[in-house]
This record gives structure tokens, C-alpha cells and sequence, in this order.
């Protein structure tokens, strides 16, 4: 069985190396792939000196496109599994083993997604991002009558299905959060698993405090137009997603 | 104010609304170019359901007959969706002119790498090659 781990990196060269590291000491059957976001700093260099392969954006797409990016190249390069792990140390490689075992070991699971709310973690985060968290929570759970309890819990592994349908298509806006409606779209089974993860190592994050409110609203309204997106990917002998040919 | 104005607004916006969901549904327009449409659409709308609402910008603003007030608001979107549509165009134009020459690079690095594994490479052509003649 084929796993690769993607490794997602935005200006991160002060822990990305430690990551791969991490990844390759912790969970030595998984492929190391370091998706460089454009980034104006070591990144690069730091992943591929700690054995990481490397694919680097000639821009920067968001983590949505990078995100994607390691599924194209999962499902490219034939692997069975692929695991998001966030360049900037929030993910602790050693639950790599907790979510395989979930995944492979739960019948008609599709998707395991790391969860830090499901049981009593050491995890806080600032207020305006938890009340965030609490309302996509609600949303999303009502919405899949599932219980979500992390929605912007990037720590998660997919078997086949989800490569394939990530590969095709990804949220450009909110991934996480929208990820989940597609999930759901396609009929794909997501299941949470407790980790605990740790704040940010170094850098900044994308979010920053004074956005938290904006950031939310923005991502509820997201939620509300790609509801009425429905099915998404495309199926073979569809008419390709993209063309030049339309004019509308 | 005359019904049959309010009543084309109101229809008109609502179609408006309709529309921009549909396309989004559709995938032809992305959520972030939505957003700004959707909320014309509504502020547009409300401003055509309610009459009182309508009244008081237009005196607020100093307008005399209310629907020109409605115009205004209208044009102010308008305006707001075209400077949107000018900054969406220069991020394009810069992420192309970056892909135009990431990929200069990349067929640079694949020449480079054929001639040292002394491959069989086909002969440096102008980009936009003349067909081989009859």
C-alpha cells in the first residue's frame, strides 16, 4: 500500500525541515511530498535538504491549490493514501498510525479527519476563532447529519476515492470547511479521529486576529452558494470542467 | 413613487439574484466574483421592496424623485464590480506573465538536460514555428 503524506508550505523554513523530518522518523512508510505555496523564503531549500520531495508553485495559489496540488500528484503517481500535514508543525506526525488504523480498519470510510475537540485537548484557540469553529461545527453537522466537531482541521487522510475526487477538484476559498460539503456531495464517508496539535511553531498565520469575524462571515456565505453547487467533480466522457470554447 | 418602476426593479434584481446563484451552481462563476454581485443584487432588491427605505437615502442624498435614487446605488455597485473586475484582471496578467516564464524555464531545463544525456532533440524553433515546408 502506497502512502504519501503531503506537506502543504507557506513561508515555513523555520519548521518545515523539522516536519519532514518528523514524518519520515514517526511514520517511515509514508512518501514525504513538500508543496512549496511560492514562497519568498528558505522553504524550499529547508524541505528538500530534509529529503522531502519537492513540487514548487511558480505563484502563490492558497492552500487550497496547494493542497491540491499533492493530490494530483498522489493520484499521478498511483498511491493508495494521502494524509495532509501542515508545513508550519501543527500536525503531530506521530497520529499518522492512529488515522491509517482508523481509515483502513472502519468499513466504508473514505476519509479520517484529526479532530482536537472530540475529547479534552490541551488546544485553545483565540475566542473570535473558536466562536468561528462553534458555528461552522453547528452548520456543517446540520448539514451532513454527521457530527463535525473540527471543520477547519486540516489533518486529514484519504484512501483512493478521496484522491481521485480531490485530484479533479478542490475549494480555492475555505478548503477545510468546504471540503467537507463535498465530501458529503459525493457520497464519500469522513470519519473523526481525537489528535491533539499544537499552536503554531513559527510564522504567521493566513488568519489574522482582526479578521476572525470577517473571515467567518465570508466562509458561511461560501458555505451557503457552494451548497447550491451540488455534485461537483466530473464524471469520464462529461464535458470537460474547463474549455476555451465557451463563451459563457 | 410609481408601482410599475418598483415593480421592474424588484423583478429585475430578483432575476439578477436567481441568475448569479444559477451560474455559481452551474460552476461557470466562482464564489469570491459572487459575493460582490449577490450583494448588489440584495441591497438593490431591498432597496426596491421597500419604499420607505428608498425614500430616505433619497433625501439623505438629496434627490428629489426617489428611483433615481435606486440609479445611484445601482451605479455605485456597478462602479465597485468594475474596479473589482480591473484588480482581478492585473493579478491575472502578472500570474500569466509568472506561468509564461516558469515554463521558458522548465523547457530551458529540459533542453539542457536532453543535450547532457545526449538525447536526440529536436532543433531550437521560434515560439510560434512556421510548418515545414511542402
Amino acid at each position: 500500500m502506497r502512502k504519501l503524506a503531503i506537506v502543504p508550505a507557506y513561508n515555513e523554513e523555520g519548521s518545515v525541515g523539522r516536519v519532514v523530518a518528523d514524518i519520515r522518523q514517526r511514520a517511515p512508510g509514508f512518501d514525504v511530498l513538500v508543496v512549496d505555496d511560492g514562497s519568498t523564503d528558505a522553504t524550499a531549500r529547508e524541505a528538500e535538504a530534509a529529503g522531502a520531495t519537492l513540487l514548487q508553485h511558480p505563484f502563490n495559489l492558497g492552500i487550497g491549490g496547494a493542497v491540491q496540488s499533492g493530490f494530483k500528484y498522489a493520484a499521478r503517481h498511483g498511491y493508495d493514501i494521502a494524509v495532509q500535514v501542515d508545513g508550519d508543525g501543527q500536525h503531530d506526525p506521530g497520529y499518522l498510525t492512529k488515522l491509517l488504523d482508523a481509515l483502513c480498519n472502519t468499513p466504508g470510510t473514505d476519509m479520517v479527519c484529526g479532530t482536537r475537540f472530540r475529547e479534552r485537548t490541551g488546544y485553545r484557540a483565540p475566542l473570535a476563532r473558536r466562536v468561528g469553529m462553534i458555528v461552522f461545527s453547528i452548520v456543517l453537522s446540520a448539514i451532513t447529519r454527521q457530527r463535525i466537531t473540527d471543520p477547519t482541521s486540516g489533518f486529514r487522510m484519504a484512501n483512493r476515492r478521496g484522491i481521485e475526487l480531490f485530484a479533479r477538484d478542490y475549494p480555492h476559498d475555505y478548503p477545510e470547511v468546504e471540503a467537507i460539503l463535498m465530501i458529503h456531495a459525493h457520497r464519500l464517508r469522513l470519519l473523526e479521529v481525537p489528535v491533539e496539535m499544537s499552536q503554531r511553531d513559527s510564522g504567521r498565520s493566513s488568519i489574522g486576529k482582526g479578521h476572525s469575524v470577517y473571515y467567518m462571515i465570508k466562509v458561511l456565505l461560501a458555505i451557503l452558494v457552494g451548497l447550491f453547487r451540488g455534485r461537483v467533480a466530473v464524471e469520464p466522457g462529461e464535458d470537460a470542467p474547463v474549455s476555451a470554447q465557451r463563451s459563457i | 413613487m410609481d408601482s410599475r418602476i418598483q415593480v421592474l426593479a424588484i423583478v429585475v434584481t430578483s432575476i439578477l439574484f436567481l441568475l448569479i446563484l444559477e451560474l455559481v451552481r452551474r460552476r461557470r462563476l466562482m464564489e469570491r466574483y459572487a459575493l460582490l454581485w449577490l450583494i448588489s443584487a440584495l441591497v438593490l432588491l431591498n432597496l426596491a421592496i421597500w419604499r420607505n427605505l428608498l425614500e430616505d437615502l433619497a433625501s439623505t442624498l438629496g434627490i428629489v424623485y426617489p428611483p433615481n435614487a435606486l440609479f445611484v446605488v445601482a451605479f455605485g455597485f456597478v462602479l465597485a464590480l468594475l474596479l473589482h473586475f480591473s484588480l482581478a484582471i492585473s493579478r491575472l496578467s502578472d500570474e500569466t506573465k509568472i506561468l509564461a516564464q516558469e515554463v521558458a524555464r522548465v523547457d530551458q531545463e529540459l533542453r539542457a538536460a536532453r543535450a547532457e544525456s545526449g538525447a536526440e532533440a529536436p532543433a531550437a524553433q521560434p515560439s510560434v514555428a512556421e510548418p515545414p515546408p511542402r
